[in-house]
């Protein structure tokens, strides 16, 4: 059926009202091959480094994290919590504390 | 989609950590200014198909244009164009030839159309568009707010080409009682369980013959992380809307509810969707149409120029969901306004290009001020807007220039 309607619409020359030049040398598209970066940063030492590096960068570098402005406790957990509840990060338990403790150390609002 | 286990990241993990302890390489880096910081960002060239771009974060890619690039040409080059993904998993190799498109849901008949289906089968439309992402200029918010922390760098102005939208659905022709188009891309979250990144569009707005389906940009096709093959092209709305990689559209005949369209990337519905820190309980609505902005770019805050002699001063402005009317500039902090001659215009969607030759009158320091104002009247505000996820910022932008 759609193949029926491809080889109707094919001669039309596709439109040249609307694209006069550019329609007259047909586009093609190239097949990709690339390789992104890994984005290899680890978390800065200090206690809790293991939790946070274990837990978060499976979904993201540490770069973003290390972007992010000074915020309170309340406001990284609340990060920390949205990234398990909306994002489903398999965070265990017991690391949650651990990683809201090391995040506010690192970049804890005053 | 496996689930990456803890062991897996650690073994990648250590890999990372022996990659840091190697010689260090130099680093070109670039200092945003963020209000409170951090604003040092390194200037990146280490992504395929990318010239210099500020890192934001390597993965998944968030890649901000350098300001100065919007100073050199109209339309934004597409290996300077800024770069944002929510997942990590994204292919990195794409055969044209294995490449398809579905069309399916409330349609009907299923389609599954190939690249050269759509690149030849489907009448060519070109539109020039401003691409923004909704959390462009987030780290100037105060107060600060968590996100991607780019300055006025996650915007782009591309020529596009390829399809309507329209066209597609016509194609699969849609069922009477239908409301939804949801649109999603070949990103797939690391987590299996975690929700795919997909947006929708109402119906009528789907096939308002505006919205496409792009293959090239600037006469070019898409760099893989610009959302080669095919990216949906939303004029005038913000980017989240634009879905990059685009392999699967559905008509929805209820509206869509999934995570990144009800809950993700929504406004207060309030005037610039803005409100007071600490405000709840406001209704929030998805975010969709852009504001007016315009930018000072061939000069920056601190820089010098002589008194009493003509300087050339020019931008870049957009109206948003309209054309620019006007662009108004102010050398007394917007005590007094002048109008700016506008460059030619290249669509209404598109960035325009303003130039005017000022003289500043005595030695010190001069807030100059520029305002857009659009086709509907609505003009940049001349207070910053706020909100908790850092959406829309608009304000009358301000560039402290010093005559001497």
């Amino acid at each position: 059926m759609f193949r029926k309607f491809l080889s109707v619409a094919i001669p039309l020359s596709m439109a040249s009202m609307q694209l006069p030049e550019r329609a007259a040398s047909a586009f093609e598209l190239k097949s990709l091959k690339i390789d992104l970066p890994d984005g290899d940063r680890m978390f800065p030492a200090g206690p809790g480094a293991d939790a946070i590096n274990n837990n978060c960068l499976a979904c993201h570098s540490a770069g973003m994290v290390l972007n992010q402005p000074a915020m309170t406790r309340q406001a990284w957990a609340t990060e920390v919590n949205k990234m398990i509840n909306n994002y489903k990060a398999p965070v265990a338990p017991e690391d949650v504390g651990t990683i809201v403790d090391y995040l506010t150390a690192l970049k804890g609002a005053k | 989609m496996a689930m990456v286990t803890r062991r897996q990241v650690l073994g990648a993990a250590g890999v990372g950590a022996l990659a840091l302890s190697g010689p260090s390489r130099a680093q070109t880096m670039i200092d945003l200014a963020l209000p409170g910081g951090p604003g040092a960002r390194q200037i990146t060239t280490a992504f395929p198909q990318k010239g210099s771009m500020i890192l934001q974060r390597t993965r998944p890619p968030l890649l901000e244009t350098p300001f100065e690039v919007f100073d050199k040409s109209l339309f934004t080059p597409a290996d300077q164009f800024y770069v944002r993904w929510h997942w990590a998993l994204i292919p990195t190799d794409i055969d044209i030839e294995k490449f398809t498109l579905t069309v399916r849901g409330h349609v009907n008949q299923t389609l599954s159309l190939s690249l050269n289906d759509i690149l030849h089968g489907l009448p060519i439309v070109q539109l020039a568009a401003v691409n923004q992402c909704s959390g462009n200029s987030r780290g100037f918010f105060q107060p600060r707010v968590s996100g991607g922390q780019w300055a006025n760098g996650a915007m782009g102005n591309a020529l596009w080409t390829g399809v309507r939208l329209k066209d597609v659905l016509d194609r699969a022709g849609v069922k009477p009682g239908a409301v939804q188009v949801r649109f999603k891309g070949l990103e797939e979250p690391v987590v299996a369980d975690a929700p795919h990144f997909m947006k929708s569009l109402d119906i009528d707005h789907a096939r308002d013959g505006e919205v496409m389906i792009a293959y090239a940009m600037n006469g070019e096709q898409l760099p893989l992380v610009n959302g080669f093959p095919l990216r949906l092209v939303v004029p005038g709305w913000y980017a989240t809307y634009w879905v990059k990689m685009l392999n699967d559209i559905e008509v929805l005949d209820q509206p869509d509810t999934n995570y990144w369209t009800k809950v993700a990337y929504t406004i207060p519905d309030t005037p610039h969707a803005s409100i007071k820190p600490g405000d709840t309980n406001v209704k929030m609505i998805p975010i969709n149409r852009m504001v007016p902005r315009s930018f000072v770019t061939n000069m920056t805050s601190g820089q010098q120029v002589k008194t009493g002699a003509p300087t050339t001063l020019r931008g870049i402005a957009f109206g948003g969901d309209s054309g620019v009317a006007r662009v108004d500039y102010s050398i007394d902090n917007g005590q007094t306004w002048r109008e700016a001659p506008l460059g030619k215009d290249e669509g209404k969607y598109g960035f325009r290009q303003w130039q005017t030759q000022l003289t500043l009158p005595s030695p010190g320091k001069f807030g100059l001020l520029t305002r857009c104002t659009n086709n509907n009247g609505v003009a940049q505000p001349d207070t910053p807007n706020w909100n908790p996820a850092g959406f829309m910022r608009n304000v009358v932008e301000s560039t402290d220039i010093v005559a001497t």
